[in-house]
């Protein structure tokens, strides 16, 4: 499947004002709060570095990982299922849900399972995909997707979702005070909770050594999905795995604090197996490669199986936070995104995505595992470029290439530039050059040719 | 016709396929033990556990009990659920507490709270640790009820997570049990990214800290 060109995209996204206005509202916030409690651990860098390395290792001895997790699932009682794409993985969960008869499951927020589209999947087999998750559960009411990883509908402000309450689930609600709000889901979902037959979520680490699952989170409703339900199926990314417990040590310090800005989230749940008369007396982990392992061959892309989904690249992103989320056309959005999805979906999908980007660097320098995000957009635009570039900047390319490979031709060039950017030049800028140059000059300053060059100068001494 | 391959199989041969390269040991240079006094410890943990805007009481031994029934009248909270096995010595004889006999979800949410103890806590990070120990109990009944009331001896406070981890990897190798960390009340900050205390887990969190 294709994906619709960034560059369109944004400027679709770019006119919502609304938007703009409450994004940047909202990773401004999250910015200050999250250098606030980085800076609180003196040892930040050395979190970071292990944590790329213990990812490294993972990674480069996943097949042991893997199959280590799946005896240690299966001793404790567990059932592993092998996925290698979306459909495979879905039609778990629609089989597991229709062995007990489930018309309706509770899910926790999950990129993984948006990935898969899963809620279409059950759909399909005629069972509903409750969202619990607050904002999620917004954007389910009203058929909108999330823009944000963390906080999904970012987008959205309080009178909105006032108003959708009030059409959906809280017939009368006049308040939009956020308190009220989200007395209105928990009354509604609370029902839904306790009668749950199937829970499924996603998962945020799975540790190869003792198959515990790890799933981090805020109000509740994760912990309500993952313990409630007789019955409770984990999507896990097979890159999720972390070698062994005390590897957690490293990234509950960094997830919370790249992601919501806090010392710690409020709840994480860790399940290893059944618990006999605790929890979900089913359970089922299915592990899913859906391109994965297409990124592991590459060597310098496959860093992005590294990401532990924080979201801190999304919010310092000059590129994310004006766009958004939907510009991306995927999942997943903003830096990581933009070297991730290329790489799932094949970069002929998605040509424009590592373009995305100024290539601040300031992604990578958030990066709670030291993910090299630009050397990885540099990495993916020579890709890009080498599956079909436009002809029109082929040739261009190629006549810069051979004004560029003699003086005399670079001279001559800029002598004739002098005398036919006259006319476009505004403020010391070439303004609105005649197409097809305009799509360049329409959303960049480009600096003209100078009166002299540095040979004319030097030569003139 | 070739025998299907299964997914489990043709997984394992992609990564097989994706070639070796080397990959060092991860270094670990980060902190792994505290360096607070006894006495730091307990204060920057009832600090942290505030600023969750959790309610921290801290108590001499032997008056938990009296300080649970505070809590319950200050809430007006009259019946609330224990595991089986939770100190008598913690129950106040006011207040109803009603031992867990394995009730439904349904059951619990009629429980006004919960009373627990827990396994362990973390200063830095302000946080509580259950693990379905005897005095903890499933972790239905810390979820469902509106209100918990945790007891946190100042004993079990560790500084560091590094500390807390490597005491719980040993209880799930040894023992498997499940286990949660709390750090506040349940709290959503979805909507314009306001902070509202209580979604779906507890709303209230009370932690009792005990002098030792």
């Amino acid at each position: 499947m294709k994906l619709e060109a960034f560059p369109d995209a944004a400027r679709r996204e770019l006119a919502d004002a609304q938007l703009r206005a409450n994004l940047r509202n909202a990773t401004d916030t999250i910015r200050a709060k999250r250098a606030r409690v980085v800076d609180e651990l003196t040892d930040w860098q050395e979190l970071r570095e292990a944590g790329r390395g213990i990812k490294a290792d993972v990674l480069a001895n996943l097949g042991r990982y893997l199959t280590s997790f799946e005896t240690a699932v299966t001793a404790a009682g567990g059932t592993v299922h092998w996925a290698r794409d979306a459909a495979e993985a879905n039609a778990v969960v629609v089989e597991v849900a229709r062995a007990h008869g489930a018309t309706e499951v509770v899910k926790v927020k999950s990129l993984t399972t948006d990935e898969i589209g899963l809620n279409d999947a059950l759909a399909g087999a005629g069972i509903h995909a409750l969202e619990t998750d607050f904002a999620e559960l917004i954007l389910q009411l009203d058929g909108d997707w999330p823009s944000h990883i963390l906080v999904p509908a970012i987008h959205r402000n309080r009178r909105e979702i006032r108003d959708l309450f009030a059409r959906t689930i809280a017939p009368g609600i006049e308040s939009d005070d956020p308190e009220a709000l989200a007395e209105a889901s928990r009354a509604y979902l609370r029902e839904r909770f306790l009668n749950a037959r199937v829970g499924v979520s996603g998962a945020n680490f799975g540790i190869a050594e003792t198959g515990t699952v790890c799933v981090v989170e805020s109000e509740g409703n994760g912990r309500m999905c993952t313990t409630l339900p007789p019955v409770l199926v984990t999507i896990l990314g097979i890159e999720k795995l972390v070698p062994r417990f005390e590897d957690l040590e490293v990234f509950l310090q960094l997830l919370p604090r790249s992601s919501t800005g806090e010392r710690m989230n409020p709840y994480t749940s860790l399940w290893t197996g059944v618990t006999a008369g605790d929890g979900p007396q089913e359970l089922h982990v299915v592990l899913l490669d859906n391109g994965r392992t297409k990124v592991l061959r590459d060597d310098v892309g496959r860093q992005a199986l590294h990401c532990i989904r924080c979201s801190a690249c999304l919010n310092v992103c000059p590129v994310y936070t004006r766009t958004g989320g939907h510009a991306y056309g995927s999942v997943y959005p903003g830096p990581i995104g933009a070297i991730l999805t290329p790489q799932l979906v094949g970069i002929e999908n998605a040509k424009s995505l590592p373009f995305a980007s100024s290539l601040c660097g300031a992604c990578y320098e958030v990066c709670p595992v030291k993910i090299d995000i630009p050397t990885v957009l540099l990495h993916l635009r020579a890709a890009a470029v080498r599956a079909g570039a436009p002809r029109g900047e082929r040739l261009l390319m190629r006549i810069a290439g051979f004004t560029f490979g003699s003086a005399g031709r670079l001279r001559a060039v800029q002598r004739a530039a002098r005398l036919v950017q006259r006319p476009f030049v505004r403020n010391g800028t070439l303004r609105a050059l005649p197409p097809p140059l305009r799509r360049w000059t329409a959303t960049r300053d480009l600096k003209p040719a100078a009166p002299q060059s540095f040979r004319d100068w030097w030569q003139s001494r | 016709m070739a025998k299907p391959v299964s997914a489990r199989d043709e997984i394992l041969a992609r990564i097989a396929s994706a070639g070796q390269w080397p990959a060092p040991a991860a270094e670990r240079e980060y902190h792994v033990a505290g360096s607070l006094s006894d006495g730091e410890r307990a204060k920057l943990f009832c600090d942290r556990v505030a600023d969750y805007r959790a309610e921290v009481r801290r108590v001499v031994a032997g008056a938990v009990a009296d300080e649970v029934r505070d809590v319950c009248f200050a809430r007006a909270v009259s019946r609330l659920v224990v595991p089986t096995a939770l100190r008598a010595d913690w129950r106040p004889a006011e207040v109803d507490a009603v031992p867990d006999a394995g009730f439904t979800a349904r059951e619990l949410d009629a429980f006004d709270g919960v009373l627990t103890g827990c396994t362990l806590a973390v200063a830095a990070t302000g946080t509580i640790v259950l693990t379905a120990a005897a005095d903890e109990g499933r972790r239905a009944i810390t979820l469902v009820p509106d209100l918990h009331i945790c007891v946190v001896d100042e004993r079990c406070i560790v500084e560091l997570v590094p500390e807390a981890m490597r005491e719980l990897a040993r209880i799930v190798r040894d023992e498997r049990r499940p286990i949660t960390l709390v750090s506040g009340p349940s709290a959503t900050s979805d909507i314009e990214l306001d902070r509202v205390e209580g979604v779906h887990g507890p709303r209230s969190l009370v932690v009792l800290v005990v002098a030792s």
